[in-house]
């Protein structure tokens, strides 16, 4: 049971961080398909 | 040499009058698409298109640029507009790249006639048919229950580092599962009947959380091989598992090692299938950064199996906006593939089977337990057992 629990809080803590680290990859949309000449906000 | 001439000009000129008769008479619209053309292409039928995808004017005859007509390179304006529409325009963008001088993309609507249609139809109620299955055989077969008595004697099945790899993989899949389900249901199941509001918050939380569960899912994926493929190698105890069902219909218990045959099914399922989908997945995760299908497409055709199971050739030259498409698809199919064998797999390690989840809670499972299903490996563990030093201290 705590090998389960550890799991699914292993599951969050991972989500979190890429979530974290996806946001600085800068690969959202608006960093992709926007320029300097571009702007989507 | 003569003959072959002939037969070469007898054949040639054949295949060219049956090429002729199988052209559509469009004489009525001077060569544009007729009534039949436009009907065929509403109903969905595949009809040969090249008459307007390759009438796109040719350059070659263009009017000097200072000239009245000159102005669009001695193309027409329908011809430039055809092929804007099959995407054979040269298109040029100052932001976007490849994917934003894509102006048309008639793929779109194909996969999301799929997406909407067939998709969700068939997976479904493949799911639904899959969960019926399971009921039926519960109700005809019961709980595969201990026969021997239990002993009281505990071994330990799966150590901790193991379950925390299995709970980190079943966990994120059921999340990745239900919120993919949402994603592709909630225009048809949520939406209206909890309001398109409420939808549209269910989407956003689940698109959140399949974006970034996606890690934990790859990592517990890799984890459950690492940790079990040296387990998972099919060998002959698997030929007498599989001749008497495993035990499961009927009332033998073939002997097995640590994973008998059904169990190296669901792991290479949940390998191969669980692989595909987390790749499929990455590249959806970066949009255009990984396209997978024109390679797959290309080695696929020279290799020759579309021919072998009667398709055509797959196609090799997709826009970045189709190559998204594909990679959807496919995981999409992939993932309805994978529920349905997490499903089984889940029924048979709860209600389905005394004992079996414990394997997977406490780890620990009692000996009559491990003698019925998995015979030769209890063996093992007790001969390791046997010949491990006494002073040494037991794993917990």
């Amino acid at each position: 049971m705590k090998a389960m629990l550890t799991g699914f809080v292993a599951i969050i803590l991972i989500a979190v961080a890429a979530n974290f680290a996806l946001e600085r990859a800068g690969f959202a949309s608006a960093d992709v398909n926007s320029g300097e000449a571009v702007r989507l906000d | 040499m003569l003959r072959v001439a002939l037969a070469l000009i007898l054949s040639l000129s054949l295949g060219i009058m049956a090429q002729a008769q199988e052209t559509p008479d469009r004489s009525a619209t001077g060569g544009a698409q007729t009534l039949e053309d436009i009907l065929a292409r509403q109903q969905g039928q595949s009809i040969d298109d090249s008459f307007r995808r390759d009438d796109v004017g040719d350059p070659g005859r263009a009017a000097g640029a200072m000239n009245q007509l000159g102005t669009l390179g001695g193309l027409s304006d329908p011809e430039v507009w055809r092929a804007v529409r099959y995407g054979s325009a040269e298109v040029k963008v100052s932001s976007g790249g490849e994917v934003a001088s894509v102006l048309m993309q008639d793929g779109g609507m194909k996969w999301l006639a799929w997406r909407d249609g067939p998709l969700r139809t068939y997976g479904g109620w493949f799911l639904i048919g899959t969960l019926a299955a399971l009921l039926v055989f519960y109700l005809l077969r019961g709980k595969i229950m201990i026969d021997e008595p239990m002993t009281g004697r505990t071994v330990t099945r799966f150590k901790a580092f193991e379950r925390f790899g299995h709970w980190l993989l079943a966990g994120s899949f059921i999340l990745l599962g239900l919120t993919g389900l949402l994603i592709l249901f909630g225009r048809i199941f949520i939406a209206p009947y909890f309001g398109k509001e409420a939808n549209a918050t269910l989407l956003e939380v689940s698109k959140w959380v399949h974006n970034n569960v996606a890690w934990a899912f790859i990592a517990g994926l890799v984890m459950i091989f690492v940790m079990w493929v040296v387990h998972n190698i099919p060998n002959r105890t698997d030929l007498v598992w599989l001749r008497q069902f495993g035990g499961i219909i009927g009332k033998a218990h073939p002997p097995a090692k640590k994973f008998n045959a059904g169990q190296k099914v669901i792991f290479w399922s949940v390998i191969v299938f669980g692989g595909s989908i987390a790749v499929s997945g990455v590249s959806l995760l970066f949009p255009y950064e990984l396209p997978l299908f024109a390679k797959t497409f290309t080695v696929l055709n020279d290799m020759g199996i579309p021919g072998l199971i009667g398709l055509e050739q797959l196609p090799t030259e997709l826009s970045p906006q189709e190559e998204m498409q594909f990679a959807q698809g496919w995981h999409a199919i992939m993932a309805f593939v994978l529920m349905a064998i997490i499903l089984a797999h889940i029924y048979i390690g709860s209600v389905g089977m005394e004992g079996a989840y414990d394997a997977m809670g406490s780890g620990e499972v009692d000996e009559a337990w491990a003698h019925q299903h998995h015979s030769i490996w209890l063996d093992e563990m007790k001969e390791a057992d046997a010949s491990a030093p006494k002073e040494a201290t037991p794993a917990e």
